[in-house]
Order: C-alpha cells, then sequence, then structure tokens
C-alpha cells in the first residue's frame, strides 16, 4: 500500500519515554517519532489524549527523541502534565510553518510556557554557530523553565526576568527586552509567550527596525487549513503560522494582542489585550 | 463559500474532530458558526471587498431554517445553500434522507428569500435521485452533490474511535466515484444546475464531474495537500483541456459524458 501512514496529516500513537517534571504544573513528554525529527523549530503538533481531547503543543525538542513541553491548563494539559513513561499519546504534525533563522545576533524572548517552541530555535542557532542571547521570563524563579539547560548552553548571554525580582531583572520580559535592544546591536528578534508580551516585544522591534519573528497560539480543529478555526485576519494560525513575521503582524494589528477567536468562531479578548 | 451558518453560536465537537484516512479525510466538526448575527458583520466586509458569498446554513427546526435564510438574504448574500445533509450532528442529517422533509424545508425557506436557494444533498441514502427530485419540486434552484459519508476511524493502540463524536464525514478522493455518480444519476433525473463536490484534487476530477453532468464544482479537502493554489490550479488545467479539445465554453461539456453513453449504445 501508499505510505498514507507516513505523512504529518496521519495519526499515529507513540508511547511517552519520560516525562521530566519542569515546574509545577508544567512537564516535557519525550517520545520517539520520525516525523518530528525532521521538524522545523516552531512547527506543532497535535497532541491527543485518548478519551479526551486533542490540543496543539509546539515541540521543545527536535531530535531522536522529541518533546512537547506542557503547561496544565485544563483537563487534557492536565492529564499530559500528570502522564507516566509508558502513556499512550495520539499525535498528528508537525504542522505549519516554523522560525527562519536569518541574521547573526539574535535575541530570544521567551515568556513562561512560552519558552518552548524557542528552545529547540536556541539550540539550531547553537549547532550553526550562531550566539543568540535570550532574555527567560517568568513570574517567579520556581517558574522558569529549563533554567539549568540554558545557564549550560548561553553563559552570561542568557538574562533572566521575573515578575516579582525573585531572580534577575524585576519586571516583565518585554521591558527588559527594550532595554537590551538599547544597549546592544541585535540584528532579530525571536519571541513567543502571553500574546501582549509578544505585541510589546514586536513595538520594541519595529521601533528599533529589528525583523521579528513571532509564535502565536489559537484554538484549533483540523490543523491542516480547512476550518478556519485559527483564523486571524487573512491568515490561518495552523499553516501561514503559528510563526508570523513583523510583515505578516502589520496586517493583525486590530486582533494581535487583542482578541482570539472562541471555538464557535467569535472573537473574544485576550487577557491584558 | 462559507461553513454552515445556524441561527445561534455552536463550539462543535470537541477534538479531534479530524482524522486522516487512506484516501481522504474524516470530520465530526459539529457545525461550528458563530451563528447568524455575528455572520452578518463578517459577511458585511466580505460584501465591501466585492468577494460574491454562497452562505452555506442549517437549522434545527423549519423555523430555524427560515430564520436563518431570511437574515442571510436581506443581508445580501449572493446565493444560499441549505445544507440538510450534515452526517454528524442529530437531526441536522436525518433531515437529508426523508424526501417530504426535504420538499417542506425547501419550499418553506424558498417562499421567504429572494436569493437563489442549493439544496446540498446527502450521499447516504439509497435513492439520491428521488431527495434531489424532492428537493427541485420544493424550488430549489439548483442542488449540491454531495456532502461527505458517514465514517468513522479506529486507533488500534488506544483501542478505541479517534472522533470525539466516534462518527464523522469522509471526504476527499475516496469520496470522489461516490459523489460523481450521485451527480451523474441527479443528471438524468433533474432539470435544475447541479454543484458538483467531493474529492475534487485535480482537473481531471474536475472535468469528470463536469461531464457528469456538474456545472460548477466546490473545493475543501484538496485544500489540505495542495493549499489555496489548488483553484488556480484546477482553472489551469481546465482551460487546457478545453483548448486542447476545441471547446469554447464550460457548458458544452457539462452532462457530455450522457450524450457519449448513448452514442456508444446505438
Amino acid at each position: 500500500m501508499s505510505d498514507w501512514r507516513m505523512k504529518p496529516e496521519s495519526n499515529r500513537a507513540v508511547r511517552v519515554l519520560r516525562v521530566v517534571e519542569e515546574a509545577e504544573g508544567v512537564s516535557t513528554l519525550y517520545f520517539r517519532d520520525p516525523l518530528c525529527r525532521e521538524a522545523q523549530p516552531g512547527q506543532f503538533v497535535m497532541v491527543w489524549v485518548p478519551g479526551l481531547e486533542e490540543v496543539p503543543m509546539s515541540l521543545s525538542t527536535i531530535d531522536e527523541e522529541s518533546s512537547i513541553t506542557v503547561k496544565a491548563v485544563g483537563p487534557t494539559s492536565g492529564a499530559l502534565t500528570s502522564m507516566r513513561g509508558g502513556a499512550l499519546i495520539g499525535l498528528r504534525g508537525p504542522f505549519g510553518r516554523g522560525f527562519t533563522i536569518m541574521g547573526e545576533r539574535p535575541l530570544l524572548v521567551a515568556g513562561g510556557i512560552g519558552v518552548a517552541p524557542l528552545k529547540p530555535l536556541l539550540e539550531r542557532m547553537l549547532t550553526r554557530g550562531l550566539k543568540p542571547t535570550m532574555i527567560l521570563g517568568a513570574g517567579t524563579r520556581d517558574r522558569l523553565i529549563f533554567l539549568r539547560r540554558f545557564r549550560e548552553l548561553l553563559g552570561d548571554r542568557l538574562h533572566i526576568a521575573t515578575d516579582d525580582g525573585s531572580l534577575g531583572y524585576r519586571g516583565l520580559a518585554s521591558e527588559y527586552a527594550e532595554n537590551l535592544l538599547e544597549e546592544h546591536d541585535f540584528d532579530i528578534v525571536y519571541a513567543c509567550g502571553p500574546e501582549g508580551m509578544m505585541a510589546a516585544v514586536y513595538r520594541a522591534a519595529e521601533r528599533f527596525g529589528l525583523p521579528i519573528q513571532v509564535s502565536l497560539e489559537r484554538y484549533m480543529k483540523c490543523a491542516v487549513g480547512l476550518c478556519g478555526s485559527c483564523a486571524i485576519g487573512p491568515y490561518r494560525v495552523c499553516r501561514d503560522g503559528p510563526v508570523f513575521d513583523g510583515d505578516m503582524l502589520r496586517r493583525v494589528l486590530d486582533e494581535f494582542g487583542h482578541r482570539r477567536l472562541d471555538p464557535s468562531g467569535r472573537p473574544i479578548q485576550l487577557e491584558n489585550g | 463559500m462559507t461553513k454552515s451558518i445556524g441561527l445561534r453560536p455552536r463550539e462543535g465537537h470537541p477534538n479531534p474532530t479530524v482524522v486522516h484516512v487512506e484516501g481522504g479525510l474524516l470530520n465530526a466538526m459539529g457545525l461550528p458558526n458563530p451563528g447568524v448575527e455575528h455572520f452578518l458583520g463578517e459577511l458585511r466586509r466580505l460584501k465591501d471587498w466585492g468577494i460574491p458569498v454562497v452562505a452555506s446554513f442549517f437549522g434545527e427546526t423549519l423555523e430555524e431554517f427560515v430564520e436563518v435564510a431570511s437574515r442571510l438574504s436581506e443581508a445580501g448574500v449572493d446565493a444560499l445553500e441549505l445544507n440538510c445533509s450534515c452526517p454528524n450532528v442529530e437531526g441536522v442529517g436525518v433531515l437529508g434522507g426523508d424526501p417530504g422533509a426535504v420538499k417542506r424545508v425547501t419550499e418553506a425557506v424558498k417562499g421567504c428569500v429572494d436569493r437563489p436557494l442549493f439544496v446540498k444533498l446527502s450521499p447516504n441514502v439509497s435513492d439520491i435521485a428521488e431527495v434531489g427530485r424532492a428537493a427541485e419540486r420544493g424550488g430549489a434552484d439548483g442542488l449540491t452533490a454531495v456532502n461527505t459519508l458517514r465514517a468513522m476511524a479506529i486507533d488500534v493502540e488506544a483501542r478505541r474511535p479517534i472522533l470525539s463524536n466516534v462518527i464523522g464525514g469522509l471526504s476527499g478522493p475516496a469520496l470522489k466515484p461516490v459523489a460523481l455518480r450521485c451527480v451523474w444519476e441527479l443528471y438524468e433525473e433533474v432539470e435544475i444546475p447541479i454543484i458538483g463536490c467531493g474529492g475534487i484534487s485535480t482537473w481531471r476530477d474536475a472535468v469528470e464531474y463536469l461531464l457528469a453532468g456538474a456545472s460548477a464544482l466546490q473545493i475543501g479537502t484538496a485544500i489540505m495537500i495542495r493549499g489555496l493554489r489548488v483553484f488556480r490550479e484546477i482553472n489551469m488545467g481546465l482551460r487546457r483541456y478545453m483548448e486542447e479539445w476545441g471547446f469554447k465554453e464550460v457548458s458544452e461539456i457539462v452532462g457530455l459524458a450522457h450524450e457519449t453513453r448513448i452514442q456508444q449504445g446505438r
């Protein structure tokens, strides 16, 4: 028969190899999947928990063993974070347009669980001999994800921002990004985190005349560009995104950072929107 | 061509709502839509941009069908498509298998709208021509053939159905020969034009549908593999085919296979 099962669209079950708790309610699930191994940083998979729902998740490791890093926010993500090695999950994907590595002096800005798609991007940049700088932000020091890994990889090119000042800069990662953009000579900015944070980083990058790529999150059903659930302006996040560059963001400024569609297709305001 | 719009907002079924299967796609979206009130705002923007809009709509009762259609018609959609054949929402799909009910709802809607009304038929019936004739008698201006085939998929490792709704509708290449047969049978039995759909991915598929008797086509699932450029590619292929064989208008090949079949029989 044909190889239709080996296409990204095809549902396949994989066994979770191990689960690493990154913070309270945040876990990384490792698994082997030949299609994910070939993914681009920033691409996502649809992850099905049999008996519960299927949800979009960015790949947080792209390698022989790939991973997703999940924050418990509902029943399905909650079930994922409390899984153990040996559990079975369904995968579709990888889908969408990932990050494009450009420039020589990149700044990566990560907020909370938004760090997930930036991790494989950072790892690939290092493989290519680039010297990326990263701002890792979270509410408090215990919620900084991949802190040890990034310290090893980046040394003093890792900057920390916590809302409560328990580690590093006290304040928002986006504010700290503006400071760094002022002081240093970056030539591209990548960001992923709460959408208000990404919108602030976008505005800062625009002010400094720098290209930017951000990874957006929207409610998704089909994930293959058919149903329109994840529409933002003229784009489908699942197909044209999830990574948006400055040119694309400029066309959706009325929505970016402000609102998204609920499952019925009606707009709802984003928090901090 | 919109997704189906109902009277009230609907979230649809929970994920998984889509499964890729050999030769096609299963979906059980469950008619998610923002409701007609919200859609009218989106419609105004589409009209501002000069885009022709065919609005698919559904109701859970005859009165709902009429109300949604009336509001869409008043707001200036260019045409309406009555979805009486969604296979995975209880009640809505059942209607499409009952010729008497299809005639009644078509009549009721047609009496309240001043726009062309197409009726989208289900392939999940034993005699589609009978349902097509019922829609025609009810005053439909055209038929869309066909909606998806009832189908399902089971994950062998998880040992359970994948779709949250268990049953969904099959679209894509696997549906094409079935849908093509439906168009063929309808063309023999009704006078009103037929819009063909089901698994059209290439210009050859498009030509097949036209030869079977469709005078317009819809494309959906092929977007998954070929992207939005599929529309341009099919138009270009169709144009080449017409030039190569000396046809000037698409209408010249609509239903042509029925004539050549008769010639063969002589």
